[in-house]
């Protein structure tokens, strides 16, 4: 299927009359009367307005819904966000590019070193400069152990959804087993600050290859366990299948990336379409699916574990030896111990610190491919130590937009299973 | 589609532009920033034109919609010598899979008229983006279907982004809260 031709589904998508359009304001009216402000209704017609969130245990955090119901179905729906908007992006022009990781890593908190590489990929292409081999390396091997545990998160939230509660047990058990082993190697399981612009904050411990093959061959007799629980499972495949079904024009339309979109059929993943880091030596899989649907989604992100256990095997292989971060004075602190024997080290670490380092004039937009679609980040700098604008794409921001188009005509009991597949982050979405 | 990524079409496009410095493309002033990446420059009133072109020419998705105060940045900062720098700036992030390349879209708004036709009708995906900045930084887009605020609550006063907004100096609002503005 050709990606271009969108003018169709564009115009489809724009009279669908999927998605309700209110205020804030105006959805606490319309729940409170039940009537859409501004709308005359037909007294006999059996249409209600419900509030969904966004203290809901299926929304994944603050996401809110206001529905519109006629019966069970679902005619018109809106998400309402904003519930956890604590101004990132105005923090970030007032941190320094070496504290700024510290921030990005906090919006998608399931796969927080997707941030910070992008974050750092960005800060790079304004500097110029581009990491050492082992740096990139470790960075990859980093991003897809934070891959498998994102999708194990997914697995686990998906199955409770749906009423799988086991499930939700055996995803955690498994995610934490990969967390363990990111806060061996960056000390914290999450919000780790570990890649920083010029390369990583700290050289893979002792140990670290036997236990990374350790958790890599704990998990494939896992995913099969999955397999016999939820994959083959008539219940399950009843649940999912045909639910939540969005076209590929309509996808590309909406600028959906990630795992929605390859469900649909189209065949794009950054990390093999527009290479990164070093995903051109690496083979694995991008895995695609047909119908669009919920089922596909899943399928997608369970095999996308797989695929990243193939390329952290192949890191764990080919890790190459060398410094982890840039020999460049401008961008890297000292080591520690020349600062106890040197002042200038020293005043060289308080400078980098505290001041931070320039960057060029410019704008750059570096994009990774997330767990849930093209996460990149847009930066213009003004030539000093600070980001003069930081913007990041989040993918569940605009992911967030299939939601009415997959919801109309659906069972208000497939909603959960739609929010779930789109499996969007609140940080993320609302920074 | 092959795995081979395209290489060197930015590249070259880039050495030629330092031979001939003015290269118009849809009647868009063309640059490329440092990492080779395709910059248009266009103004509010032929944006609709130049991304209906652009997506007939591959760019077929908008993935981004970008607002920039340049309140306490004036200069050139990297515009052409024709284009007159505004307060405001849009920036589009636009992507071909086909080519396999990006291309971003500058727009200078002047704060006297922080307006922008919304790309709505094209690329329904701008629907969440446009709100965003409509949101953060008070500009409006004409002919949006929804043009609310997004993030920050209904009745909250000033536009975050902008930097004349101050950080840390306005109390926590909440929506409703008894106590005045």
């Amino acid at each position: 299927m050709s990606i271009t031709e969108r003018a169709p589904a564009a115009e489809r998508l724009r009279n669908s009359g999927a998605v309700l359009r209110l205020s804030q304001t105006e959805a606490e009216e319309a729940e409170r009367s039940g009537l859409v402000p501004g709308e005359t209704r037909d007294p006999d017609d059996e249409k209600m307005i419900m509030n969904m969130g966004p203290q809901h245990p299926s929304t994944h955090g603050v996401l809110r819904l206001v529905l519109e119901l006629a019966g069970e179905t679902v005619v018109r729906s809106k998400p309402v966000i904003g519930y956890l908007h604590t101004g990132m992006e105005k923090t970030g022009e007032e941190l320094t590019y070496l504290q700024g990781c510290t921030n990005v890593t906090r919006m998608d908190y399931a796969s927080p070193l997707f941030n910070e590489l992008a974050f750092s990929l960005s800060t790079e292409a304004l500097l110029g400069i581009e990491a050492p081999p082992r740096a990139v390396w470790i960075r990859m091997l980093m991003c897809e152990l934070n891959r498998i545990a994102s999708n194990l998160l997914f697995m686990a939230t998906n199955g409770m959804d749906l009423g799988a509660v086991s499930m939700m047990l055996y995803g955690w058990r498994e995610r934490e087993e990969v967390l363990r082993l990111l806060e061996k190697i960056t000390g914290l399981r999450m919000n780790h600050n570990y890649i920083r612009p010029g390369g990583v904050a700290a050289d893979l411990p002792d140990g670290w290859a036997e236990e990374t093959i350790r958790v890599m061959d704990l998990i494939p007799p896992r995913l099969e366990e999955y397999d016999v629980l939820m994959t083959g499972q008539p219940i399950w495949r009843d649940r999912l299948q045909g639910v939540g079904v969005i076209t590929a024009d309509e996808a590309v339309a909406l600028g959906v990336t990630g795992p929605i979109l390859r469900s649909t059929g189209v065949e794009w993943d950054l990390r093999r379409d527009m290479p990164y880091l070093a995903y051109e030596d690496v083979e694995f899989d991008v895995i695609v699916g047909s119908f669009g649907d919920c089922f596909d989604r899943y399928a997608i992100r369970l095999n996308e574990i797989r695929e990243s256990i193939r390329i952290v095997r192949q890191c764990v292989e080919m890790m190459p030896d060398g410094d982890y971060r840039l020999q460049n004075k401008k961008v890297t602190p000292p080591p520690r111990l020349r600062i106890d024997e040197s002042m200038e080290a020293l005043i060289h670490h308080f400078k980098i610190f505290t001041e931070g380092f320039k960057v060029p004039e410019g704008e750059a937009y570096v994009a990774v491919e997330s767990p849930r679609g093209e996460l990149g980040c847009f930066i213009v700098s003004d030539g000093s130590s600070k980001p003069y604008r930081m913007h990041i794409r989040g993918p569940s921001f605009i992911n967030l937009q299939t939601l009415p188009h997959m919801m109309a005509g659906s069972l208000i009991a497939d909603t959960v299973a739609i929010i779930s597949s789109v499996d969007p982050i609140m940080g993320e979405v609302d920074r | 589609m092959s795995s081979e990524p395209t290489e060197g079409g930015a590249e070259d496009a880039r050495e030629e532009i330092h031979e001939q410095p003015q290269v118009l493309r849809h009647g868009a002033i063309q640059s490329f920033d440092a990492s080779g990446n395709e910059v248009l420059f266009t103004d509010a009133a032929s944006l609709t034109k130049l991304v209906q072109a652009l997506a007939d020419e591959g760019f077929g998705m908008l993935l981004d919609v970008c607002g920039v105060d340049y309140l306490t940045y004036p200069g050139s900062r990297g515009l052409p010598a024709d284009v007159e720098a505004e307060r405001f700036e849009v920036t589009y992030l636009l992507i071909s899979h086909v080519e396999r390349r990006r291309l971003r879209v500058r727009v200078q708004v002047p704060e006297s008229a922080a307006v922008v036709p919304s790309l709505v009708s094209l690329h329904p995906g701008a629907e969440n983006p446009e709100r965003e900045v409509f949101d953060l930084f008070g500009i409006d887009f004409t002919d949006h279907p929804d043009m609310t605020r997004i993030l920050m609550p209904d009745d909250w006063s000033g536009h975050p982004l902008r930097k004349d907004f101050a950080v840390g100096r306005i109390p926590v609002q909440f929506k409703g809260a008894p106590a005045p503005r």
